[in-house]
């Protein structure tokens, strides 16, 4: 088409739109957030929605549970003030009970069944699982988060310091992360224990017990690094960005674009691999009650659980089972629910 | 090889040199800060005797002498002091004698690992989206899922208690079938879902489809082109995956009750036999540092492409 330029207006362009022309504009559906897409992304995934189903079935039991069940994790049923040990509460096998509560049950009283029986000191199983899989549950998403806020500090500094400040940070890092760490966990884990009690003896932190707050130490001190380097380099390429220069001529400081504009962007990174470093805590927590470094008696975890359980093995299989199943349902959905999110949020780190 | 690759072979060496160094060095303060010291026994000794034990053990020496003294032990003669739960023994006796059964469960283990972790990979790979593909998918998947002593204890129930065709003892004739099985399950997993994926991404590239345009036959390509290709990331798995049998070794020698290595850490450590938990410690860690040196040095020489600065 030949179409000379010229300086005549088509006036016709700028005529009032007509009411068919208006419909045509008309939004058809609402604007989405990058956060709402995602959520819808991430719905539209079974798997994640199922393993998130089941997260949310599992978290919710072992904090609701205990608070009504009759029993309780600790208390030994067979051991009465004032009387003899009853060993007859001791290694019930499922939905089996103590002579005194036949005897109850014989007089006509509904007595609350065992649904798993009983431990070797007559100790209500079921009850010991939900509470093991709380613990579990709450040593991975503390030290989780222990993780994420030293890893996102030294991380953030590294990266938008960068220079000599990154350089010696980024050694340290490097140092760190050469390190064996479950070696470096159990040789600290080992220490913690002997050198931390008397110094929480008396305070509140000794409640939640010894080793607890070693595995607590051992994370924040070895586990930052890979999500330090995973902020400095999300931050090394979104400094460059334009919006960071306009900040900075507008005279923000660091700390302030820092918080602003380069953590904000960094978020669903982040979130993802916290996610994702959850169900590792949970493993490391099961592997050092395992060795014999984990939470303090009578306070169970899972790998508590299952490592008490190897000594009757032969005879109560099935109290090996029980947490084991719990506790690779819960690092599988976990694990699913994490890709899903990463699919979700962050399409460019699918792998 | 080029200079910049002597570069950074010489850097990695170095790394890896300042990685033991720091092992030690942690490994012999920390364990130093615990109250009572390295050497303390939960019997009352009487305070000749105590010091008379001291004076054996160089423990009257300042604590930097003592450092000296560790490391000069280690380095020139693999001598890390006396086991003080094990009467007479040495502590690098103990892990020798360990080490025996540990590396020949060990070096199996890796091996059965890579073997089927390769072939059940590119087998899925190739038969990418059918039924065979998800199922090893969704195998894998479950074996990633399940911490190494909650495998081994289910192994041991189904295996040696309730069919038993296995023996339980590790110790015993065939003993070490089951704690190899265990063993290799995670490693496996993960070596046929990373080959998996690196075998997909390689039958997509252009060299595979101008060699299937020239007319070469598919064993050719697929064993010539593609696999060969595809096995350069799984040679970076190499150190990882023996940190995790090491790892996997402490619980697996405790259910089945291997006389390993492993299990003398264990025992070590709830004992309290703290010059043993140091130089197991020190060993394993040597050993791992020096695995991730060579899977690192290997995968540089084998793909010269890949730029680590």
């Amino acid at each position: 088409m030949n179409k000379r330029f010229t300086m005549h207006i088509d006036v016709d362009a700028f005529l009032p739109a007509t009411d068919e022309e208006k419909a045509y504009m008309v939004q058809m559906r609402p604007s989405s957030t990058f956060f709402r897409d995602g959520v819808k992304r991430l719905l539209k995934n079974k798997v994640a929605t199922v393993s998130l189903i089941i997260i949310l079935i599992i978290t919710l039991s072992s904090l609701i549970i205990p608070a009504f069940w009759p029993y309780s994790y600790e208390s030994m049923l067979g051991v009465r003030p004032g009387k003899s040990v009853d060993a007859s509460f001791n290694n019930l096998s499922p939905f089996e009970y103590g002579e005194t509560e036949q005897a109850r049950i014989a007089a006509g009283e509904t007595v609350f069944p065992h649904i798993f029986g009983t431990d070797s000191s007559g100790r209500d199983y079921f009850i010991r699982v939900i509470y093991g899989t709380r613990i579990s549950l709450a040593v991975g998403f503390f030290a989780s988060l222990i993780v994420l806020i030293i890893g996102m500090t030294i991380g953030s500094i590294a990266g938008y310091c960068g220079g000599k400040v990154d350089l010696i940070i980024m050694r340290f890092v490097d140092m760190i992360y050469s390190l064996p760490d479950m070696l470096m966990v159990i040789l600290l884990a080992t220490v913690l224990k002997q050198t931390l009690a008397p110094v929480l003896e008396g305070t509140s932190l000794a409640r939640i017990g010894v080793n607890i707050i070693s595995l607590f130490v051992v994370f924040g001190v070895l586990y930052w690094v890979s999500m330090s380097r995973l902020i400095r380099g999300q931050i090394l390429s979104l400094r460059e960005q334009e919006y960071v220069l306009a900040a900075k001529a507008a005279g923000a400081k660091g700390g302030w674009i820092i918080r602003k504009h380069l953590l904000p962007n960094c978020i669903s990174v982040v979130v993802i691999s916290t996610a994702l470093q959850i169900p590792s805590a949970i493993f490391t927590e099961s592997f050092l009650s395992f060795v014999g470094l984990g939470v303090n008696a009578p306070m169970p975890s899972l790998g508590s659980l299952a490592s008490d359980a190897l000594n009757g093995l032969s005879s109560y299989p099935y109290r090996m089972v029980i947490p084991a199943v719990v506790i690779s349902l819960i690092v599988l959905s976990l694990n699913l629910f994490g890709d899903g999110l990463r699919d979700a949020f962050d399409p460019k780190l699918r792998t | 090889m080029n200079s910049k690759t002597m570069f950074y072979i010489l850097k990695r060496i170095g790394l890896a040199l300042l990685t033991i160094w720091v092992v030690i060095t942690v490994t012999f303060f920390v364990m130093h800060a615990v109250p009572g010291g390295p050497f303390m026994s939960e019997k009352a000794v009487s305070p000749t005797a105590q010091a008379a034990l001291e004076a054996k053990y160089g423990l009257d020496k300042p604590l930097l002498e003592q450092y000296g003294t560790y490391l000069k032990d280690i380095v020139t003669k693999f001598d890390f002091g006396p086991s003080v739960k094990q009467r007479g023994r040495m502590v690098i006796d103990v892990i020798a004698d360990g080490m025996k059964t540990s590396a020949k469960l060990g070096v199996i283990a890796a091996a059965v690992a890579g073997v089927v972790g390769i072939v059940l990979g590119a087998w899925a790979a190739l038969r990418r989206n059918k039924l065979i593909d998800k199922t090893i998918m969704v195998i894998t998947t479950a074996f990633v899922s399940m911490p190494s002593f909650i495998m081994g204890s289910l192994l041991l129930v189904l295996f040696a208690i309730t069919w038993m065709v296995l023996p339980a003892n590790g110790a015993a004739k065939g003993g070490l079938v089951l704690p190899i099985i265990t063993l290799s399950l995670y490693p496996m997993a993960y070596i046929t879902r990373l080959t998996r994926s690196s075998m997909l991404d390689v039958l997509g590239q252009d060299y595979i489809r101008t060699a299937k345009a020239k007319g070469v036959s598919r064993a050719k390509i697929i064993f010539g082109h593609a696999l060969k290709n595809s096995l350069i990331p799984v040679i970076t798995y190499f150190g990882p995956m023996l940190a995790y049998i090491v790892t996997g070794s402490l619980v697996v020698e405790k259910i089945f009750a291997v006389p390993g290595i492993g299990r003398a850490f264990v025992t070590s450590i709830t004992s309290r036999d703290y010059p043993m938990v140091m130089g197991t410690t020190i060993v394993l860690a040597v050993l791992i540092v020096v695995m991730n040196l060579v899977s690192d040095i290997l995968y540089k020489v084998v793909d010269p492409r890949i730029n680590f600065d």
